[in-house]
């Protein structure tokens, strides 16, 4: 829920096909498509489509999860419950909190270890497997292992703390740091996916220009930063985009490690969504509270392609 | 690939779909005819279940899971092996939202388990069928039967919605061998009565100073529902208290003076060492079976953890009166029968399967869990049971979260009040402070509209 594989944008020259007497007309060619499209629309249409207009049109309504159908007309009043609630606005809040301590460190951590990976010659399967492998782990396992290191007293950092004589902190229990917390269990969790991204996009940069470079006496750092940051913009752009999405839609940790506490201090927006819909049966409510934040996420999402347009027109 | 040879293999690919399209509905027919009354074919049909079979939904897992199954295979023994389909779900939410769906959507189980304080929402909703003398008659169970603080905390308008299986109260759980060192069992090895706040601090002080570190684990880190139980029982103990919310949750009713003055006493129980500042729910539970702590406060169903520690020496009792009167809260698991239609000899059968587990609940009381049916409760084999008969007579002054759409166990209720609570024990909020915030989440509850 945190994080999602996407495939990498591919520059590929265009296929040449031997021009024919008689080629198939569009429709035809397109027909074999739509049949394999086929089992993924209708998926898709039945579990993605057709639930955010449930979604749009429960918002509007004073929809219960324990009766049947949509429930007496609210008009905007569902709306005007969730931007007034102080408890709503802090779960935005913390998300927010949320999205910024994690995506640079997943961005910019993501995008040295790549760098360095890259240069590795022997061995480089041992570190991109190292980075990868937490990413494999399902949600509950790192709630585990990280809720097992934060414990307090007995948990591994206040155990290490002890030794190096510090005053052992309780980081889940504290309401400035718990965020904080749930921040560093995801970067571990999560880094390798960009990690991957970006080594991906380095071994799509030819050796020659590196080459080039090193002969007209560039040093390694001048040529991360004249040739590795600009040739990697794009995987930047979406590495960039797909966190702070991701970031977002952060549930399964805050719901794990934290269940939302201490106090309020880690409600997320999807924490608050779930507990309205699901805990207080209010779908109408959950309905209006998940537009707005799906509102947040496209605006950001059109902020990005508004972002590639202009790197498209400088280029 | 180019598009030539997708067109020539395109035959043969549909050939493969349609065939594919043909087996797939030859085995569903077959599953509907091979498999008639199994909850899969039942399922994919849209038909009913076997009408000879009962349903039963419920959200035990752990040593309650086990104990369950114990009960639930001597009914199929004495019913037959295709008699009973049961389904445990996680308990909490992904329970209850399934169980209100399934209901809504008229495919609800003949028998389901529900917590007396969400049963009351259920009923509310109109979810439940309400449960009739005669009903309780015509299996040969009676009001009469029941431990009546809990028969009547079930009841809503008069009318009866639920059958308590049993009452699970919040206890003291102690460390033997840390009490005897802190000179507070009897020579039986007992602990000695507490009375009185004086007695309990002292009883504290002492087991403090047996253990070096902790008196009482209680646990207060990602955990809601233990501050809120805390907290709601050395309330209930004094004078004057009102119940937390009124009028079904529109109005916060509680008594604000004693409220502070209670929240001011879990604060002071935390500043002088006594409770952990921060503790979560496995590591309270350590802090008592390693003599970190001398007592633990937690619901009786840790039991069967506790039980499961290799060496561990442990007594149960109830949580001491330190203030006026005697109190403890608590909740209780009860059978409801969710609206379907049940013809009059289903409905016998599903009030004869709730019959049958009553008699069963010695082996549910094994878990820790006070039996709510009395026969049960009276029986030689109940009263043997040690430490569960130690603190049986807490039944009946037990008390029960106020009534309201967001209330009952793992609300919204319950975390927003909890969570605060959470914070003064760990001396990051005043009681004043926490009785604000709790006043300041509250209120969107307050005003919303009722989705029940």
């Amino acid at each position: 829920m945190t994080t999602e594989t996407p495939s990498l944008p591919r520059t590929r020259p265009p296929a040449t096909s031997p021009p024919r007497a008689e080629a198939p007309t569009a429709v035809e060619r397109e027909r074999p498509a739509w049949l394999f499209l086929a089992p993924f629309s209708i998926m898709y249409l039945l579990f993605l489509v057709g639930p955010t207009i449930y979604m749009i049109v429960a918002s509007l309504y004073n929809t219960s999860l324990v009766k049947s159908g949509l429930g007496t007309f609210a008009g905007l009043s569902n709306y005007v419950e969730v931007l007034g609630r102080p408890d709503f606005q802090s779960a935005m809040g913390h998300t927010v909190l949320f999205t910024v301590l994690t995506t640079p460190p997943l961005v910019i951590l993501a995008f040295v270890f790549a760098v360095l990976a890259n240069r590795i010659r022997r061995g480089q399967w041992f570190f991109r497997l190292a980075f990868f492998l937490p990413f494999v782990l399902p949600s509950a396992s790192i709630a585990l292992i990280w809720v097992f290191i934060f414990m307090p007293d007995t948990g591994l950092l206040n155990l290490v703390q002890g030794w190096l004589g510090m005053t052992p902190s309780a980081v889940l229990a504290d309401p400035n740091w718990a965020m904080w917390g749930i921040a560093a269990a995801t970067v571990w969790w999560t880094i390798g996916i960009n990690f991957v991204l970006y080594l991906a996009g380095l071994q799509d940069v030819p050796r020659e220009v590196y080459e080039a470079a090193a002969i007209d006496g560039a040093s390694p750092w001048q040529q991360i930063r004249y040739l590795t940051i600009p040739l990697l913009g794009r995987t930047t752009t979406l590495v960039v985009l797909l966190q702070i999405i991701a970031s977002l839609k952060i549930f399964d940790q805050v719901f794990l490690m934290t269940s939302g506490g201490p106090g309020q201090a880690t409600q997320v927006a999807l924490t608050f969504i779930a507990g309205v819909g699901f805990t207080d049966n209010r779908i109408g409510v959950a309905s209006a509270a998940s537009v707005v934040l799906f509102v947040v996420i496209m605006l950001i999402a059109a902020a990005r392609q508004g972002l590639t347009r202009f790197q498209n027109a400088r280029a | 690939m180019d598009a030539d040879s997708f067109r020539t293999r395109g035959i043969s690919r549909r050939t493969l779909l349609q065939s594919a399209a043909l087996g797939a509905v030859g085995l569903g027919t077959t599953a509907a005819l091979g498999g008639c009354g199994s909850p899969l074919a039942a399922g994919l049909a849209g038909s009913a279940l076997d009408p000879g079979v009962v349903t039963f939904w419920n959200l035990f897992g752990g040593g309650d899971g086990v104990r369950l199954t114990t009960m639930l295979d001597a009914y199929r023994t004495q019913h037959g092996a295709g008699s009973l389909t049961a389904s445990t779900f996680a308990w909490g939410d992904p329970y209850y939202t399934k169980l209100t769906l399934a209901t809504v959507g008229q495919k609800a189980p003949n028998v389901a388990v529900a917590h007396l304080t969400r049963m009351q929402n259920l009923a509310a909703a109109d979810l439940l069928t309400p449960i009739t003398d005669a009903m309780l008659s015509s299996v040969g169970l009676a009001a009469a039967d029941f431990n009546q603080n809990v028969w009547k905390s079930q009841q809503r308008d008069g009318k009866n919605y639920a059958i308590p299986l049993d009452t699970h109260p919040f206890v003291l759980f102690y460390n033997v061998e840390v009490c005897r060192k802190a000179g507070l069992l009897t020579p039986e090895g007992a602990l000695k009565p507490i009375q009185g706040v004086a007695e309990w601090e002292a009883a504290l002080t002492a087991a403090q100073k047996a253990t070096g570190a902790y008196a009482l684990g209680v646990a207060n880190v990602n955990e809601y529902a233990t501050p809120w139980r805390m907290f709601q029982t050395f309330y209930s103990q004094m004078d004057g208290n009102t119940p937390f919310l009124g009028d079904n949750g529109k109005t916060l009713t509680l008594n604000e003076d004693l409220a502070v003055k209670t929240l001011a006493y879990i604060q002071r129980m935390s500043a002088k060492g006594w409770i952990p500042k921060t503790a979560d729910y496995g590591g309270s539970e350590t802090m008592m079976f390693t003599g970190k702590a001398a007592f633990y406060l937690q619901g009786e169903w840790e039991l069967t953890t506790a039980q499961a520690v290799p060496g561990l020496k442990f007594g149960m009792a109830p949580i001491p009166q330190l203030f006026d009167k005697k109190a403890v809260q608590a909740d209780s698991h009860t059978f409801v029968l969710p609206k379907l239609d049940r013809t009059p000899e289903q409905l016998t059968r599903d009030m004869g399967f709730i019959k049958f587990m009553m008699e069963q609940s010695v082996t549910w009381a094994k878990g820790g869990h006070i039996p709510s049916y009395l026969p049960t409760l009276s029986s030689a084999d109940y009263k043997a049971l040690e430490p569960q008969a130690s603190y049986a007579s807490v039944a009946d002054y037990t008390v029960f979260d106020s009534l309201a759409w967001y209330s009952g166990s793992g609300s919204s209720f319950e975390n927003i009040v909890g969570s605060q609570i959470g914070l003064v024990q760990q001396g990051l909020s005043s009681p004043t402070d926490a009785l604000s915030s709790i006043r300041k989440q509250l209120g969107p509850y307050l005003s919303a509209a009722n989705p029940l």
